[in-house]
């Protein structure tokens, strides 16, 4: 295994299944234990690959939800129609094993280093690698000013919501309701759009870092409508995920 | 599906180009060799339900990278890439 660190080399890996978590009706975390496995940073997703007895194989990405240096968890959704997430949510049990690689991705990633503000936007399953980054970032102690804009359908639907609850100090989370909303619902109801940007986001001045992930849809509105704010286009990092599960 | 819910971006194929390259890519600087912008391949417009994967520049939709996979080898395309910087481990 050294040499295939020292390469860098993605392999794939035998990950056993060592415990989950139901998050909402249609999500679900797996505690991952992979032998050779390098650990990740707060961001990056692995592939996963399951095999069928015909051999037929599919792949899907899935963003990792722990902090660095915690065991590897990765949160996935379950997509009407997948090949791969109606396994990984609704079947798969302890002990169960399948094939992943990575950690995966050096550009959506946030190492906790600087001072800038971090403005994290998330919609729906888009929160997965940004929760990640609010872990790491109770982890390691960071001052770091940041906010999370988190846009779901439904109370249900809010993943992590206990732990978004009650957030680490000098972390503001802001939720968007769209679908509907509980009784003395007292947040958002609405799509993220400019003037809740404005809202909820530092002036463009301050050198803030952003990080948006969600369906294309989702992440070009809210890239857009910071643009719009006068963001750098540079500052404002993305990550789409697709329609196949 | 319309072909806008389609589109992905290059943090989908980064264990992908991983296989290709040997070590991340995705915050890699390419020049788009259409319109000359340059930015991190993770900024490709990306879409998995082709044939094979095409990379297009964000800015002017150009085809930059397209890459095709066989059970024993992998073609890749990158005649819409004018260069690449990769970070040195």
């Amino acid at each position: 295994m050294a040499g295939a660190a020292l390469l860098g080399r993605l392999t794939w890996l035998v990950a056993e299944v060592v415990d989950s978590v139901r998050e909402t009706p249609r999500v679900r975390t797996l505690v991952l234990d992979a032998d050779g496995w390098a650990g990740h940073r707060a961001g990056q997703h692995v592939d996963v690959r399951l095999t069928a007895e015909d051999g037929y194989q599919a792949e899907r990405s899935y963003s990792i939800a722990s902090a660095p240096g915690e065991p590897l968890e990765i949160t996935i959704e379950e997509l009407e129609d997948g090949e791969v997430s109606p396994y990984l949510v609704g079947e798969a049990t302890d002990g169960d094993r399948f094939e992943i690689r990575g950690p995966i991705g050096g550009y959506f990633v946030w190492d906790g280093t600087g001072d800038a503000p971090v403005l994290l936007v998330a919609g729906g399953s888009g929160v997965v690698p940004l929760a990640s980054m609010i872990r790491h970032r109770a982890s390691i102690g960071s001052r770091t000013p940041t906010r999370l804009l988190y846009s779901s359908r439904t109370y249900e639907d809010v993943i992590y919501r206990a732990e978004l609850e009650q957030p680490a100090d000098g972390l503001e989370v802001f939720h968007t309701l769209t679908r509907s909303q509980p009784p003395g619902w007292t947040g958002y109801s609405r799509r993220v759009d400019q003037e809740m940007l404005g809202e909820v986001a530092w002036p463009a001045a301050d050198g803030t870092r952003v990080f948006i992930c969600g369906s294309t849809r989702f992440v070009d509105a809210a890239a857009d409508g910071l643009v719009a704010m006068g963001y750098p286009a540079l500052s404002i990092r993305t990550e789409r995920f697709g329609a196949t599960g | 599906m319309k072909v806008e819910d389609m589109k992905l971006d290059g943090n989908a194929i980064g264990g992908l180009l991983s296989e290709l390259f040997g070590t991340d890519v995705t915050d890699s600087m390419g020049v788009c060799a259409s319109c000359g912008t340059m930015g991190p391949l993770a900024t490709l417009d990306v879409y998995l339900r082709a044939p094979g994967v095409v990379g297009r520049c964000r800015t002017c939709g150009a085809v930059m990278l397209k890459i095709v996979r066989s059970p024993d080898r992998i073609w890749l395309d990158l005649r819409g890439t004018q260069s690449l910087q990769i970070t040195a481990q």
